[in-house]
């Protein structure tokens, strides 16, 4: 334990990445102290989060109020169960990550490699901060310097692919955010006075249920990384970056950070009960079981390995957004678990995919035969990755779904009992025949030009783990998967307290 | 040793005058450039204790010029309004100057830099003159003053262009002042006064005036102002003008020039005609508000298709005076507030742009997209501030340029306009797609053959990049320094609203 | 039909300032070539001479001086005002020329389609 107060526990979580990626381009020149900034400064904010914790489920709400940008119009960070939750998740991935980056980088010779972590290090402080923003205007600040710290990441490869795929995913980002999420926070501002994350919302009395139900339209759409569909062609987009980018900024701090918007959103800016009693935000379940169904659907058609766990994302983001549109108590508790939940797992996945390029330069799933037995670490910590997306125990997926099932038949909602049923039939239908495949099958053998979709003339079937960096992370996290099953306590408590307001 | 307080309003525009007249006589670039950082660094602390003293006084200050009385003689009157442009203008002007001497060593032959130095501190001299005066006529002869002294820098360029650029702009400019004073004319032989407060009194009076002739009047100063501050599509020689001009030049208009034409239309419009006039019999808002969209769209589309970098800026220039005059069209509160604050961010960040843009300029001879390719990581700092300055310019939040268009927007909802929400939030979507490219061209890309020699920017380059780049930041969330201001001047031009 | 007539004549020095104003703005449209343009322009700058000076005229007003003799004055004012407007269109039509003189220099032409040909619509 930290003898600090939680104010400067905060100060320290919300600085800590900054700090890094100060120090890290003056350590340019010695590649090990330059990774060894990383990791330090990844280590201490988990170390910072986690010492929260106690406080915040004691019932401590810190608050640092910066300053007024205009009059009511604060920058300014507080300390609430979800967001907390949301910076557990990321800071705790990002001391794994950072392991992993390690090892893929040097592994796979990546050019810019202080360029990559001194973004990286801001798209964590980024992602921290908008955790614990205390108002809309504050994390919308975040949330863009959260685009445009990541923006780098995406395009790494330097190449007209990954160029293309920058411009996709600035434009869908910056400009969804732009055109609909900035006036939907201004029309905030100007009809409710305020835009402070008030538990119970802020629109009770003062909008009305149809003015209520376009502001929602407006800000679902406008929180373009939660992947709502038609939002969602940045994410496969993104797929060109480096895996440890995949991995953390696009299957957990990005694209959390837009589910996590939903959620403060649709918790403390419309109030649940507010909005359930409008009426009008009726339409977000079907858009949202639309994105669940089509995303896996599109996942089933994907050979690319990564573009397949993109559109899973797509479509487990979804199942968030889902659980927060119920509207009750339980399913929102649902929505907290899955962020935790999905997040370790994706992360897995992610890791395992990386694994693969690394040790074996593949890519595609089609080449995939057999490769469980070469690399028997990467392949089952896939397979715990597989069986959490699906929703199955002993994995951490399966509380989502479960509090998600339990809320929609209490209201009795049978569209999204019948969406969680077909999806996780789908889930299973795009996850199974990749394991299958990995374990079950017999590698092709190798004769002359086989490799068909290969990328890399040097790659062939006689390989085998991946570097060590890469192997320790992806079973840490996929013990954390299969962890998070058993002892579950920490984010429940945490979406617990956030229901409790 | 006598008092110079009372004398401060004069001094503004007294000391570039002498300053001018002094660079003539002196052969050496150097000591030229040395002149010209005295004076323009004296001229913000003049303005900034105008301000104070303004402040202070919670009353315009009036300096009467030998002393004759109000109609009779040239007064000069510094309310807040004025006072936040002096500071603009002659900040802007002191904060470039470092940057000054090595550009102009570079771009212009020795023998004329001298002489550049004169048109320079003459160009201050009559951009100060217009926002300090209160006299219509007086205002012209600072309005070409000011012009012609702008077309020598502009024609200066290296490139013969810059000779038909300053002269398109010549031609342009003249018609504008030309029609300005037609109004002032007619304005003249309606009222018997050019004295801009005692007009409006005269106005405001009991007596009735025909308004034919006084819509005419408006109508004239209203068209001849809008070619001067290009408005859409009123525009046609500004991105020429910016594209061919030494780098130096550039950097000085793009911050200040437009935006003293703002605001003397600004006057006229509120404080002469009066909120009631200008805005319930002539659809000046409609017209305004309609030119404005139209900038903020056409113009940024035409920012995206351009392969030089400057003449792109310039572009994106047309489309942010669309923000400021479509904030004056809203004419409330939040609107004009969202105008002002844009205004000096605006300058702040399209002077960092061009900083950056003429530090390339000044390494690699050129501003073309195909020889700027990769330049980011051999000139990183400049480059990195010219990416602060460009995220600020899309109204990325944290930036300055997002202040600006948070009230912009709340303007447009306080005038009951959801569209123009929408329409300004979109057209900054196309800011993004430009910037991006910029960025992407920048550092993205592999180093041209010219981007692969280059260096960092030398430090007094550097400097002055660095400060307003910071101050793009500073400003996205110290808003006192823009948004207070902005306010207290949107509460003085609605004074007239009673 | 009286009336507009006796308007017109009352009037008519406005009709030669807006006759000479439109037609300098037409030359400075209408044609291509750079001194034709500035010949346009200086005649529409000098309109705006007329439109000051004529109203100050008034019939049987003398200039300004102070003197037991003289009951009617003309107004002094428009005519200083025209004597800086004039300064300010001298100066502007010499730097116009001497611009189209260094254009002459460089492109060999001052005429605009010429010079867009040159260097391509700029």
């Amino acid at each position: 334990m930290l003898s600090l107060t939680p104010e400067q526990l905060m100060l320290a979580a919300l600085v800590i990445p900054y700090i890094a990626a100060v120090l890290i381009p003056l350590c340019w020149r010695v590649p090990n102290i330059r990774e060894g900034v990383t990791l330090v400064a990844a280590v201490a904010l988990a170390t910072v989060v986690w010492n929260l914790y106690p406080h915040v489920i004691d019932g401590a709400r810190p608050e640092i109020v910066g300053f007024s940008v205009a009059p009511g119009l604060d920058f300014a960070f507080k300390v609430e169960p979800l967001g907390l939750l949301f910076g557990l998740v990321a800071s705790t991935l990002w001391v794994v990550n950072s392991v992993y980056s390690i090892g893929y980088m040097r592994g796979n010779n990546e050019p810019r490699q202080t360029q990559f972590y001194v973004c990286f290090a801001v798209a964590l402080g980024a992602t921290i901060a908008l955790a614990f923003s205390k108002n809309l205007f504050t994390l919308f600040i975040f949330y863009e310097l959260l685009t445009l710290s990541t923006y780098p990441l995406v395009t790494h490869k330097a190449t007209p692919d990954a160029f293309k795929a920058g411009r996709v995913y600035l434009f869908m980002l910056v400009g969804t955010s732009m055109v609909l999420l900035l006036p939907a926070i201004i029309a905030t501002w100007v009809f409710a006075g305020t835009l402070d994350f008030t538990p119970g919302g802020i629109f009770a009395d003062k909008v009305s249920p149809v003015l209520m139900g376009g502001l929602l339209v407006l800000f679902i759409f406008g929180i373009g990384k939660a992947a709502l569909m038609p939002g969602h062609f940045w994410l496969p987009a993104a797929m060109v970056a480096p895996t440890p980018v995949s991995a953390l900024l696009h299957a957990v701090a990005v694209v959390k950070a837009g589910v996590f918007t939903v959620l403060k959103v649709i918790v403390f800016i419309f109030g649940i009960e507010t909005l359930a009693e409008a009426g009008t935000g009726a339409w977000l379940l079907w858009a949202a079981s639309f994105t669940v169904l089509t995303a896996s659907i599109i996942a089933l058609r994907q050979d690319n390995l990564k573009k397949r766990l993109a559109y899973s994302t797509v479509s487990q983001l979804s199942y968030i957004v889902l659980a927060a549109a119920i509207l009750t108590p339980i399913s929102a508790i649902g929505a907290a678990m899955h962020i935790a939940g999905h997040a370790v797992a994706k992360i897995t996945l992610f890791f395992a995919a990386g694994s693969i390029y690394t040790a074996a330069h593949k890519t595609e799933i089609s080449e995939l035969n057999g490769i469980g037995w070469k690399m028997p670490w990467t392949m089952t910590a896939f397979a715990v990755g597989s069986l959490a997306m699906i929703g199955l125990p002993p994995t951490a997926g399966f509380f989502g779904k479960w509090f998600m099932l339990s809320a929609a038949s209490t209201t009795q909602d049978w569209l999204v009992i019948a969406v969680i049923v077909l999806s996780t039939v789908l889930n299973a239908c795009y996850f199974l025949p990749i394991i299958i495949r990995a374990f079950f099958r017999e590698p092709e053998k190798v004769v002359a030009g086989h490799a068909v979709g290969a990328q890399y003339a040097g790659h062939n079937d006689d390989h085998g783990e991946a570097p060590w960096p890469i192997v320790v992370a992806l079973t840490v996290t996929a013990s954390m998967t299969v962890l998070l099953f058993f002892f579950p306590s920490v984010p429940f408590n945490l979406a617990q307290l956030m229901v409790a307001g | 040793m006598i008092d110079l307080q009372p004398h401060l309003p004069i001094l503004q525009v007294v000391i570039p005058l002498l300053g001018s007249l002094l660079t003539a006589f002196i052969r050496r670039g150097t000591l030229s450039w040395l002149v010209t950082l005295i004076v323009t660094w004296t001229l913000p602390f003049i303005a900034v204790a105008l301000f104070l003293q303004v402040q202070a006084a919670g009353a315009p200050i009036y300096y009467k010029l030998g002393n004759w009385e109000a109609p009779f003689g040239i007064v000069y009157k510094v309310d807040v309004l004025s006072a936040f442009m002096l500071c603009l203008v002659s900040g802007a002007a002191a904060v470039i100057m470092p940057f000054a001497r090595k550009s102009v060593a570079s771009e212009i032959d020795s023998h004329q830099q001298s002489w550049y130095y004169t048109m320079y501190l003459l160009c201050l001299a009559g951009l100060l003159g217009i926002i300090i005066t209160n006299d219509a006529f007086n205002a012209f002869v600072f309005l070409e003053v000011s012009s012609l002294s702008t077309y020598v820098l502009i024609a200066l360029g290296r490139h013969r262009r810059a000779l038909v650029a300053s002269y398109q702009y010549l031609i342009m400019g003249t018609i504008g002042a030309t029609l300005y004073i037609i109004g002032v004319g007619l304005l003249y032989l309606l009222t018997g006064s050019l004295n801009f407060d005692d007009i409006a009194a005269r106005l405001t009076s009991d007596l009735v005036w025909p308004l034919e002739p006084l819509l005419a009047a408006l109508a004239f100063i209203f068209v001849g102002l809008s070619l001067k501050l290009a408005l859409f599509p009123l525009h046609v020689w500004l991105p020429n003008a910016y594209a061919y001009a030494p780098s130096f030049a550039t950097v000085f208009l793009a911050g200040t020039a437009t935006k003293v034409a703002i605001y003397l239309l600004v006057r006229v419009m509120f404080e002469v005609f009066g909120v009631a006039l200008t805005f319930d019999r002539l659809p000046v808002a409609e017209i305004l508000i309609v030119l404005s969209v139209a900038a903020m769209f056409i113009a940024s589309f035409s920012a995206v298709f351009e392969d030089n970098a400057k003449r792109m800026l310039a572009y994106s220039s047309v489309a942010q005076i669309g923000y400021i005059t479509l904030g004056i069209g809203l004419f409330n509160q939040a609107g004009l507030t969202g105008a002002f604050a844009h205004v000096a961010n605006h300058a702040v960040m399209k002077t960092a742009l061009f900083l950056a843009l003429g530090a390339a300029f000044y390494r690699i001879g050129s501003v073309r997209f195909s020889d700027l390719e990769g330049i980011g990581r051999r000139m990183p700092l400049t480059m990195g501030a010219l990416v602060i300055a460009g995220i600020g310019l899309m109204g990325t939040p944290g930036t300055a340029g997002f202040i600006s268009k948070w009230y912009l927007a709340m303007g447009a909802l306080e005038a009951g306009s959801w569209l123009l929400v929408f329409l300004i939030v979109a057209s900054s979507l196309i800011s993004v797609i430009y910037v991006g490219k910029l960025v992407e061209v920048m550092w993205l890309r592999a180093p041209s053959p010219a981007a692969a020699e280059a260096k960092e920017a030398p430090l007094s380059m550097l400097v002055p990049l660095l400060l307003l780049a910071a101050a793009t930041i500073y400003l996205g969330f110290d808003t006192r320094l823009t948004v207070d201001i902005g306010n207290q001047i949107a509460t003085l031009l609605l004074g007239g609203l009673k | 039909m009286m009336e507009a007539l006796q308007k017109f004549a009352t009037h008519y020095n406005y009709f030669v300032t807006i006759f000479l104003m439109v037609a300098g703005l037409y030359i400075v449209i209408a044609r291509g070539n750079m001194i034709k343009k500035l010949v346009g322009l200086s005649l529409f700058q000098t309109s705006v001479y007329l439109l000051y000076l004529s109203p100050g005229k008034i019939v049987g007003g003398t200039a300004p001086i102070y003197d037991g003799a003289y009951q009617v004055y003309a107004n002094p004012l428009p005519h200083v005002l025209m004597l800086t407007a004039i300064v300010v269109g001298v100066a502007t039509i010499a730097l116009g020329l001497a611009l189209a003189v260094r254009i002459n220099e460089a492109y060999g032409t001052v005429e605009e389609d010429e010079i867009f040909s040159k260097d391509g619509e700029i």
